[in-house]
């Protein structure tokens, strides 16, 4: 009977088991983050915005034998009597690193918003309003180049912020709430890291700070997050809440430095107004050229046309005209034909694996964009590293601030020579993926991910061969794709090139090396 | 009336969601083939639509104008007893739109097998005869082809398993068939690395939705000729709605509500060959195309064994059995 018993219960399993649909992310079960360097000394790391580690004061942390420490420690032990078990999962969760959590969560915020506008009855298009984000259309459409930018801004705030972090730490060098008091427990890897100012509160406060900006209609959602990541710190047995409370001020504070240069950046005038639009293709017609228009139904007006006049991280706004690629082919040329009948005649019959390279690299509408690509291929490699966060937290930000210049330098392309698309020349080119909405030369994809390639192959020597055979398809697939010609996508590999080597020369330069 | 024969191979039943058809052959019809005949030939049908539904919200759209689709399908049933019959199909799609730039698609789509199998079959009085079918379908990819690519896509690429339950009440010619159906789905994977639904998935894994259909249909059934009128509900059981401007995904909750007519004639002279014709239309819908759809099938009985023509069909009403 038993044994009956137990062969059902077996067979009822596999069956459960071979029919469950259940699927997990390729980070759930990720283990905590067990650095292989803390990298005491990354309070000596050149920030970007930051002019010194301490240009915001954080007070000294309590004595570990005082009164206000000890309620902090009985906080700890009070949770760690009785955890449930979303408490543990959500230790678990945040243990695999802030830095990589908040990455997740920046991608998928982008995807969500990543959404174009539909169109008004008269056939204009609404914008998404910043004012006014819960208003159809939800602001912002984070399309590629505000993606790009809501990045770098995350990914650079939480570089200065963890900096400064890392100097506090070592000035103070308070120990773990599970060092003082060996009744603790550490749910986490035990470092020899001072928990004072908490890591986890610095990033909960610095990239919540930005991202309410980035994203004002997931307030919160965002909060939400904030205090998971803080009560995981205090619930591991990591740092107390005086730590974390510590770590959330100065996080905020450097947050603000970024919020204000956003504000200045030229990214709110980006999208121009329609005089505007016209001039840019007057202008190209005067220059004897043919002019971009939008492929869409009702004709949209064009992505973002002035971004590149964004300030830029690592060069200033002079530098994106000087490393800007030099005229394409003439639209009246033999060798621009030459050039739109290859797209041509490799869309006739793209094969399978072809496609798979196009959907692969589409990153298009609801998508987190090539940006969110590229941080995603990164944050996967990284992990393998073992990381402290601040290291973490300086390679995404070397990859996001070239992720956005890159932008800045290829927007400032396109709208500068503002050159048709393969199927406004010869409509018979049917296209693998959606055309986006901005003109041809350079290639987007190829600037992004070159501009990616070269900074990681730097970060990772061992991987650089990697990181070009991706960047190369990821270029490919937009020729592929029949949406760019072959010298939209070799200019765009130039481009983010030339972006990823200035990249390179601040990783060389920030003290991180 | 008794001595009616009908010689009756399958009727094809087209669901049309969003421009694909995911079963290209579905026996949804209460009638048997007999023991050792094989009835086999090609389908041709059309959909097109230019009106779908993001969620609850109907549009059309200009960057796709009119998406049609055409498909050409070899379809067969074999009856293996008078009691148990194996259908087969094997359908190649084209489909494509008339507006914007979206490459089209060809390719075959998948194969599909079904049991079908009459357990119960009972004279009620004189001139009613009540059966009870169970079905058992399988089908699965026989192409690579992507499922990430709506609306131009061929197929979901899931494999699925159906289980349908059927009953049918016969009065002289006329006749009411009711089913219900189960559609298990497998996973599918698709080309990226992460898409979001309701939220982001880290993964190139698709979670696919089971689906229900229920199916209502009556007419009149003779010697040469069967008429019917039917109703159909496809449910999606889970899955998430299209946002706004935003592209259909295949782990949509697609619902199609299908009103549709189906015609079969048998020539007196070659009882072995019957023509069906067929159309159909989405009355509502949710992450479909409001697709309309015609068909038209030939058919041949090829007997093996010793069978004859004549009981290429066979039902109690009939005196065939």
């Amino acid at each position: 009977m038993r044994k009956i018993f137990f062969i059902t219960i077996t067979l009822g399993a596999l069956f459960y088991a071979s029919c469950s649909k259940h699927i997990e992310n390729r980070t759930d079960n990720i283990p905590a983050l067990n650095p292989v360097s803390e990298d005491l000394n990354a309070g000596e790391w050149k920030p970007v915005l930051l002019s010194k580690p301490d240009s915001f004061l954080v007070a000294a942390p309590p004595l570990t034998n005082s009164s206000a420490y000890l309620a902090d420690l009985n906080e700890i032990k009070g949770y760690q009597q009785d955890m449930s078990s979303d408490n543990v999962g959500n230790i678990r969760y945040w243990g695999a690193g802030g830095v990589l959590r908040w990455n997740e969560i920046m991608r998928e915020l982008v995807a969500k918003h990543n959404l174009p506008p539909y169109q008004n009855e008269d056939g204009t298009y609404p914008s998404p309003n910043s004012l006014n984000p819960f208003n159809y259309p939800q602001f912002p459409f984070s399309n590629p180049p505000f993606a790009a930018r809501a990045f770098a801004y995350v990914s650079a705030a939480q570089y200065d912020a963890l900096v400064a972090c890392w100097y506090y730490k070592k000035l103070y060098n308070q120990p773990a709430p599970y060092s003082v008091d060996s009744s603790v427990n550490a749910m986490n890897e035990k470092t020899g890291l001072s928990s004072y100012p908490s890591e986890a509160g610095v990033l909960a406060g610095v990239t919540s700070e930005i991202m309410k900006m980035m994203f004002p209609t997931e307030v919160a959602n965002i909060q939400q997050k904030l205090d998971d990541e803080e009560l995981a710190a205090i619930q591991s047995g990591s740092a107390t809440r005086t730590d974390v409370r510590a770590g959330e001020a100065l996080g905020r504070q450097i947050a603000a430095l970024f919020t204000a240069r956003a504000k200045t950046d030229h990214a709110g005038t980006a999208g121009g107004n329609s005089d505007e639009w016209n001039s840019l293709a007057t202008n190209t017609s005067a220059r004897g050229e043919t002019p971009w228009y939008s492929l869409e139904f009702p004709k949209r007006p064009p992505m973002l046309p002035l971004y590149g006049n964004v300030l830029p991280f690592l060069f200033d706004s002079l530098t994106v005209i000087q490393i800007r690629p030099g005229y394409p082919l003439s639209t009246a040329s033999g060798e621009f034909e030459e050039q739109n009948k290859a797209a041509y005649n490799q869309i006739k019959n793209p094969t399978r694996e072809q496609e798979r390279i196009v959907q692969y690299w589409a990153d298009g509408v609801g998508t987190y964009t090539p940006t969110g690509h590229w941080n995603a291929i990164a944050a996967e490699d990284f992990i393998q590293q073992n990381y402290s966060e601040v290291r973490w937290a300086r390679n995404m930000a070397l990859l996001n601030m070239g992720q956005m210049d890159a932008a800045i330098v290829c927007w400032n392309t396109k709208y500068f020579y503002f050159n048709p698309r393969p199927t406004q020349i010869m409509p018979d080119i049917k296209t693998l993926t959606g055309i986006p909405n901005f003109p041809s030369y350079i290639s987007g994809h190829s600037t992004f991910s070159e501009s990616a390639s070269t900074i990681l192959g730097h970060i990772l020597p061992a991987n650089a061969v990697k990181y070009e055979s991706l960047s190369a398809e990821a270029a490919k697939s937009r020729f592929i794709a029949g949406i760019h010609t072959q010298m939209d996508c070799d200019s765009g590999m130039v481009a983010g090139r030339r972006v990823g080597n200035y990249t390179v020369l601040r990783a060389q330069k920030d003290g991180a090396e | 009336m008794r001595s009616i024969t009908k010689r009756t191979c399958f009727t094809v039943l087209l669901f049309t969601v969003f421009h694909f058809i995911t079963s290209a052959q579905t026996d949804i019809d209460a009638i048997m083939m007999g023991k050792n005949n094989l009835c086999v030939g090609p389908t041709y049908s059309h959909s097109s639509w230019n009106k779908y539904w993001e969620g609850t919200f109907k549009r059309d759209n200009q960057n796709l104008g009119t998406v049609s689709t055409n498909m050409y399908s070899i379809m067969g049933v074999y009856g293996v007893t008078n009691r148990l019959n194996v259908l087969f199909g094997l359908p190649y799609f084209e489909t494509k739109s008339s507006a914007g730039t979206l490459h089209e698609s060809k390719g075959i789509q998948d194969f599909s097998l079904w049991l079908k199998w009459i357990p119960v079959e009972k004279k009620v009085g004189k001139n009613s005869v009540f059966s009870v079918y169970g079905l058992g379908g399988f089908s699965t990819p026989a192409n690579n082809y992507q499922a990430d690519y709506l609306p131009l896509t061929l197929g979901l690429h899931s494999t699925n398993l159906s289980a349908r339950l059927m009953l049918d009440y016969q009065h002289l010619g006329f006749f009411a068939t009711a089913s219900g159906t189960y559609m298990y789905r497998s996973n599918i994977k698709i080309d990226r690395t992460s898409y979001y639904t309701t939220e982001m998935h880290l993964t190139n894994e698709v979670e696919m939705p089971d689906m229900a259909e229920f199916n209502v249909r009556t007419g009149y059934r003779s010697f040469h000729w069967i008429a019917e009128v039917f109703f159909e509900q496809n449910r999606t059981l889970g899955g998430f709605d299209i946002r706004k401007n935003d592209m259909p995904f295949p782990s949509n909750r697609m619902n199609a509500s299908i009103a549709g007519v189906h015609i079969k004639f048998v020539p007196k002279k070659i009882p072995a060959l019957s023509f069906d014709a067929g159309s159909s239309y989405v009355i509502d819908g949710r992450n479909v195309g409001q697709a309309k759809e015609f068909n038209a099938s030939v058919f041949y009985i090829i007997p093996f064994g010793h069978s004859k023509v004549n009981a290429s069909h066979t039902c109690k009403l009939c005196g065939i059995r």
